[in-house]
């Protein structure tokens, strides 16, 4: 039961993905844009067959409900015709090639190195206390570290949206 | 039986009566709409079509169904079609987790019993966005765009401030699953989280307004403006799930408020704060939970007519610069409370 959920949600990840960035029926941003929600309820899915229900819930909360939503807002704000008419450049491929391969390598180089799972028992706890406490405790560092980088971000945002600056 | 279809077959019982009795809340909601508008402004509203004119849902579904579904030669079609189906899905999945009841038998009254339940709740609420969005960009004008635009503008906003009201509720009561929020709140009525955490309250009761797009914070349809907004080009059947979807999702939002707020099923009188033992008490605490949330869905439609709409920079300003900063201290000062009183 498990395995064939795993596979499903796993089918329809890779699906929905292809769909975002090669759709042959449309090159409209916003069908993109809801193909990526798919994709990433998906995931969402194979979170819960993980039984990281906390996961699961914040993927969707976070990426569906409101990073999509904003993506879907500056897009619908954009002129959207220039886009679709717009072709592949040989420079846009070669770019993006290069930058998935890089990642692709790093995740590949990762799991070389990193061992099996441990064979747990999964239970169907969300665990959001035993996941506190990993934050505050063993992964205190890197937790305040990204919380910095966000703050990084988001003062980026606002000096960029400050019309006159001086 | 095996344990697995057993399961099964009882959540089946469980999804259909919970969605037979979501649909005929929804059907009637719209009803008191017009009574309490009516008797409000000094008027008779609906009592042609049976008693006190207790048919007319009937009578409104019949005619949805069978005007004329008029689809204009300009709008984008699949998402002209996805959207009004999109706007009734999320109010739908919510009540999957509400604890309705506590048992009968042995069969727990909620469909889902999420140990990150209100999460969860968040993370599909956050969703209903896209259906109006969607119906926006889909009727491909411009009143019906600006008032998707709106509306994931508005949404957003007091998504924030929603979720953040809620925490000081699981900080004081120390888990995300609703089962136990309800058990939090049992013994006396001032266990009730309304008192506890009136601040939460207040933000919440407010966000929910938006959230489900009523007066006074119906921005995306206000009609003086956007000439209806985002159903502008929606005709028949398509027109009237926009609107069983905006009351399914007060429905949710009231039941999501009882039980994180007002003790869920629970009476603090004659033992009814306890699971139940025997089948009428199960009963009765479901007629209790179902009181409860009509009491405050019948709130909500009141205030729909007492109250004028805000100027759209006015909600802005009131989501971002007022509650989302007093939802913060309201954190803050909850789990420092928390951390002298405990220690």
């Amino acid at each position: 039961m498990q395995d064939i959920l795993f596979y499903i949600f796993a089918y329809l990840a890779l699906q929905f993905g292809f769909l975002v960035v090669a759709n042959p029926f449309s090159r409209n941003p916003v069908t993109s844009a809801m193909f990526l929600v798919l994709t990433i309820a998906s995931l969402a899915g194979l979170f819960v067959l993980l039984h990281a229900f906390f996961l699961a819930a914040v993927q969707v909360l976070v990426y569906a409900g409101a990073v999509m939503v904003l993506f879907l807002f500056v897009i619908m704000l954009l002129d959207l015709r220039a886009e679709e008419r717009e072709r592949l450049r040989t420079f846009e491929v070669v770019a993006g090639l290069i930058s998935a391969g890089a990642i692709l390598f790093i995740f590949l180089a990762t799991l070389v190195h990193s061992p099996p799972g441990i064979q747990q028992s999964p239970t169907a706890e969300g665990g959001t206390i035993a996941l506190g406490r990993l934050l505050f405790s063993h992964y205190l560092l890197p937790f305040e570290i990204v919380s910095v980088l966000l703050l990084v971000a988001m003062v980026g945002v606002v000096l960029l949206s400050k019309k006159n600056l001086k | 039986m095996t344990p697995f279809s057993q399961f099964a077959i009882f959540s089946a019982i469980k999804i259909i009566c919970v969605f037979a009795v979501t649909m005929f809340i929804v059907a009637y909601a719209v009803w008191v709409e017009r009574k309490v508008s009516a008797a409000i402004q000094d008027r008779h509203g609906p009592n042609r079509v049976g008693p006190f004119g207790l048919l007319q849902p009937a009578a409104d579904a019949v005619k949805a169904f069978l005007k004329e579904d008029f689809t204009p030669a300009h709008v984008r079609k699949v998402y002209y079609w996805l959207a009004p189906a999109i706007v009734m899905i999320p109010s739908l999945l919510t009540i999957a987790i509400i604890p309705f009841g506590s048992q009968l038998g042995h069969q727990k009254m909620v469909i889902a019993d999420l140990n990150v339940g209100v999460l969860y709740t968040f993370g599909i609420v956050s969703l209903g966005v896209y259906g109006i969005v969607l119906a926006g960009y889909a009727a491909n004008s411009k009143y019906p765009f600006l008032g998707g635009i709106r509306s994931s503008a508005q949404l957003i906003s007091y998504e924030i401030a929603m979720g953040m009201s809620v925490i000081p509720v699981f900080l004081l009561v120390g888990g995300l699953n609703l089962s136990q929020v309800i058990s939090y709140q049992t013994g006396s009525i001032f266990h009730w989280l309304i008192f506890k955490c009136p601040l939460s309250f207040i933000i919440f009761l407010v966000a929910m307004f938006a959230e489900t797009n009523r007066l006074p914070f119906d921005l995306p349809e206000s009609e003086q403006e956007l000439a209806g907004g985002y159903n502008v080009e929606y005709s028949s059947i398509k027109f009237a799930l926009f609107f069983m979807g905006e009351y399914a999702a007060v429905t949710a939002a009231s039941a999501m408020l009882v039980t994180l707020f007002l003790g869920g099923w629970t009476l603090p009188i004659a033992g009814l704060d306890r699971p139940a033992a025997t089948l009428g008490v199960g009963i009765l605490q479901i007629l209790i939970f179902l009181a409860k949330m009509l009491v405050v869905e019948f709130m909500v439609i009141w205030i729909r007519w007492m109250w004028p709409r805000f100027r759209y920079d006015q909600l802005m300003d009131l989501g971002w610069r007022r509650f989302i900063p007093l939802a913060l201290a309201n954190i803050v000062v909850t789990a420092l409370v928390l951390c002298l009183v405990v220690k």
